[in-house]
């Protein structure tokens, strides 16, 4: 092996303070270093074309830079390299300006010791490593839409009109959604059937785009550029390309029942067209309720019952013997629209749903209206009618903590169609909104609440505490405190309107287990990051639009649909997906088959095949977190390798002084090492006992690692990562948490103070805590005298006991 | 006259104190009314549940010159409905020790007739009075 080894001065951003001469020297001593110069700016064209230069006449086959953070500069020296022909992963870089120059200033002597250290740990690192290969898997232009509500149309036609193959399945009949629902749609009042039909019309107009309706998925397994689909069509017991919508079927059929998409507040019968702008515009029978179906499945056997449709279609479209019928076919990357439900008010007992026949939820109000504009009117709203707002949401008491963003805008808009419906009417309508704060955040938003406000609509700021019937007018007396006049109200009204907020569809969670697809504490499927990849999924290739995500209105969900067919095409029209190596791989000479590492990896990308088990790269995200889990050391990580961490350990630890401390800080390279780089630029100081290693999670560092590192003479440990909510890796954190906890309880049993091992959870701004804790761990080391001789021989012996015997 | 009120640094104190004795962080109120809608007993109240919590937020002490806090009968009713899952209870019974740790004696023993006082359970009058038990 050949290394060369480079000192930079950084123009004198190192030099000044460091010896970079005594470094080089230092690390010319090291075994397979064919030389170490230094050098004024290493990242200079001059610089680059030495490293070029040098690789080519001395043979060399690593290269360390000793110079500023591989994350300001790692990227030119990989690039450098490979000029000259070496692969990019055996050029390593040693933070002497962040980690040390810039923050030993005041005393030379100790940062030169240091920045000798640093780049023996660099030495130690770069021999180690391998060359590697970026990955690349093919990806074609198939994409499945989960589906069919505005969200999910949209994306569908998006990606249709691009010319991306679009599969869009949806579980109801007619596509549509929650939207086809609706009356009107705030803050502009256009009619919801009007401007979402034209757009469901489009979506069998386009011949990239392929509908499944009443479709549900079934199985999705594989990863992104090969998601392996099955969806099961139910039956319609109506042959769709026969049926020419005349309708003649409905009026024999005997059966009678609450039109679900009409909220109940009209009926409709056994065989039904959904909506009367449903696409695709064909009718169905409802096989729970058909008196011939429900005979069918009672005897198995074809049945005489009824069937008076069959006789009054002139189509001969009905077929009772249809059957489910499932179908597979392979996409490339999935965008999940499912939606939402909306509350189960019957939760709030106090007000009454479900037991008062006045007391209704605003989507059936939204039905009424339809039906009243449409002229055939259904229930009578009365003349006094009150919205409750925060239904099922801003709720602890039935775990809903969050606002669900819509309520404010749609009781508004129903308050205000309803005035001027009676307006129209010549009729006098009292309606007061009872809220806890009025949220009207959009654009247009507050402008259409002052126009209800105008319109005569009451406002009243206090959460009503109860709903009382009056058994005999059934009338409703609402008891609420006006909190803004410090009165208490008790009255009487027609009507009284729950404002429902949002939940996750049953069927979005359905589909959640399917992708195995994690959600956040809201219930809501969780977004990868929820400011810079607020569409992804931590699933490669997986999108999320609409509801699903988290409450929405109509114009974010379509923002946000086209967001995902956007993400989706980023990917798809690369043709192929390239990613870093950095991902954990199988010693399989040394695995037993134990499988306990299955579980232990969040994107489950350990299966077991003939015994051993396997990892697939395209699903590993490279946390390492299962190397813990094997206890035969047969899992490793590539860039980060066992035997690289335990090298760069014992190089940080070998020339430890009697009177020295060295505390460890493993900081992964999101948030810990950038942090740390940030207290660099920042200049501020801190104790020289610090030595700072660069991880990809902290998940990364095994109990055992860390025990070894003790065992070796560390005097603390420190693991740096992200908050959780932040972190790029499901799950590392929790588990890091568990392997420090761990460690402490090891301390702690042979009389170690527990507290030199910690981690904590950083964002990127807290240069202070940083600094505070770096100094509170090195404190603690000196504090203590170091980990005895015989404590250490104690440790070494037992770390397999400790961690795997049990 | 509309009452004016000076809000100082020192009054997080009284706030503070309450929050302590209570155990509940009354910031987080947002004083939707449903606490005193759910009351049974504003009818006796100078001042509803949800003013007492937005005057301990500001840290009002005057609060304590009202009888509300002696007219909570911590029936829980509140507590039950709190979309925050504040105990509002808590901090009325939080009020009544502050208040009584100030030698302040709710009941005036000599007017309670002699016959009534035998009848009486000694708890209620050691409930009462909180020289040793708050």
């Amino acid at each position: 092996m050949r290394i060369g080894v480079y000192v930079c001065h950084c123009g004198g951003n190192i030099s000044d303070i460091v010896d970079v001469k005594a470094v080089a020297q230092e690390a010319e001593k090291q075994g397979d270093v064919v030389f170490a110069k230094d050098y004024s700016h290493m990242c200079s064209g001059n610089g680059q074309q030495m490293v070029i230069d040098d690789i080519k006449e001395h043979k060399l086959d690593k290269v360390l830079i000793s110079a500023c953070s591989p994350l300001f500069h790692g990227e030119t020296f990989k690039a450098a390299v490979v000029k000259a022909g070496l692969n990019p992963y055996l050029v390593e870089m040693s933070n002497i300006r962040e980690h040390c120059a810039w923050v030993h200033y005041d005393d030379k002597n100790k940062a030169t010791e240091k920045a000798k250290n640093l780049t023996k740990i660099g030495i130690e690192k770069v021999r180690n490593n391998k060359p590697l290969e970026t990955i690349e898997t093919p990806i074609g232009k198939r994409v499945l839409v989960i589906g069919g509500g505005i969200a999910g149309i949209q994306a569908a036609l998006d990606l249709g009109d691009a010319g991306y193959e679009v599969h869009l399945v949806e579980k109801n009949a007619t596509i549509g959604g929650r939207m086809a629902q609706l009356s009107r749609t705030f803050p502009t009042n256009d009619c919801a059937a009007c401007i979402l039909g034209s757009k469901m019309a489009a979506i069998p107009k386009n011949k990239n785009i392929k509908l499944s309706n009443y479709s549900e998925i079934e199985k999705i397994e594989g990863t992104i550029g090969n998601f392996n689909v099955t969806i099961r069509k139910k039956p319609t017991y109506v042959h769709a390309d026969a049926c020419v919508s005349c309708g003649d079927c409905v009026a024999p059929c005997p059966v009678s029942l609450k039109d679900e998409m009409q909220w109940g507040v009209t009926k409709r019968k056994a065989i039904y067209l959904p909506i009367d702008f449903a696409v695709p515009n064909k009718y169905l029978i409802d096989g729970n309720k058909c008196l011939n179906i429900k005979a069918q499945k009672k005897t198995g056997e074809p049945s005489k019952v009824c069937r008076l449709c069959e006789k009054a279609c002139h189509q001969g479209a009905i077929d009772f013997s249809m059957k489910a019928e499932k179908e597979e076919f392979i996409v490339d990357t999935i965008i999940v629209a499912t939606g939402h439900d909306v509350f189960d008010a019957t939760r709030k007992p106090e007000y009454g749903y479900g037991k008062y026949e006045n007391v209704m939820i605003a989507p059936e109000v939204e039905r009424v209206i339809v039906h009243k504009g449409e002229g055939t009117p259904t229930i009578d709203m009365g003349e006094r009618i009150a919205f409750i707002q925060c239904v099922g949401s801003r709720d602890e008491q039935i775990g809903r903590e969050y606002c669900s963003r819509v309520c404010c805008m749609y009781a508004t808009k129903l308050s205000q169609l309803i005035k001027s419906m009676a307006n129209v009417n010549g009729e006098n309508k009292d309606i007061y909104v009872f809220y806890t704060d009025m949220r009207t955040f959009g654009k247009g938003y507050e402008e259409y609440y002052k126009t209800t406000q105008r319109m005569g609509v009451k406002f009243v700021r206090g959460k009503p505490a109860e709903v009382i019937e009056d058994s005999v007018t059934k009338k409703l007396t609402i008891k609420v405190e006006d909190t803004l006049n410090n009165i208490i109200i008790e009255s009487e009204f027609d009507k009284v309107v729950l404002s429902v907020g949002m939940q996750l569809s049953e069927g979005g969670n359905e589909i959640a287990e399917i992708l195995k697809l994690p959600k956040s504490e809201d219930g809501f499927l969780q977004e990868a990051h929820p400011k810079f990849r607020p569409v992804d999924t931590s699933k490669d290739g997986i999108f999320i639009a609409g509801t699903a995500q988290g409450p929405k209105d109509i114009p974010d969900s379509v923002a946000q649909a086209s967001a995902t067919a956007a993400r989706a095409m980023r990917l798809m029209n690369q043709g192929k997906i390239t990613e870093e190596p950095l991902k954990a791989f199988i010693e399989t000479d040394l695995c037993d088959g134990c499988e306990l590492c299955i579980n232990s990896c969040p994107p489950n990308a350990i299966t077991m095949q003939n015994g051993k088990a396997v990892i697939n790269p395209v699903m590993c995200k490279g946390c390492g977190m299962c190397i813990a889990s094997c206890h035969a050391d047969a899992i490793d990580l590539n860039m980060y390798t066992n035997r690289q961490m335990l090298a760069e350990v014992e190089a940080a630890l070998k020339d430890k002084k009697e009177d020295e401390r060295i505390v460890l800080i493993f900081a992964n390279d999101m948030c810990g090492y950038k942090l740390a780089d940030s207290v660099g630029t920042a200049k501020k100081a801190y104790s020289d006992a610090i030595r700072i290693i660069k991880v990809p999670s902290t998940s990364r560092i095994t109990p055992q690692l860390m025990l070894q590192a003790f065992s070796m003479g560390a005097d603390g440990i420190l693991l740096a990562d992200c908050e959780i909510k932040s972190s790029d890796f499901a799950g590392s954190i929790e588990t890091a948490i568990n392997y420090v906890n761990k460690v402490k309880n090891i301390l702690t049993e042979i009389d170690e103070d527990p507290e030199r091992v910690m981690i904590f959870q950083f964002v990127t701004v807290m240069l202070p805590k940083f600094v505070a804790l770096m100094n509170q761990m090195s404190d603690i080391a000196y504090k203590n005298k170091p980990i005895s001789n015989k404590n250490k021989e104690i440790i070494h012996k037992n770390i397999s006991k400790w961690l795997f015997e049990k | 006259m509309i009452k004016r009120v000076k809000i100082k640094s020192s009054n997080r104190d009284f706030l503070k104190k309450v929050e302590t004795l209570s155990g509940e962080d009354i910031t987080v109120c947002d004083r939707c009314g449903v606490c005193t809608g759910s009351c049974p007993l504003t009818i006796e109240m100078e001042i509803s549940p949800s003013n007492i919590m937005k005057m301990v937020q500001l840290g009002q002490e005057d609060v304590m010159d009202y009888n509300s806090m002696w007219v909570c009968s911590t029936c829980n009713y509140c507590t039950a409905r709190c979309p925050r899952g504040l105990d509002v209870s808590k901090v009325a019974e939080a009020l009544r020790q502050i208040k009584l740790r100030q030698s302040f004696d709710k009941i005036n023993i000599d007017k309670i007739p002699k016959e009534e006082l035998r009848e009486l359970p000694q708890i209620a009058l050691i409930g009462a009075f909180r020289r040793l038990t708050s």
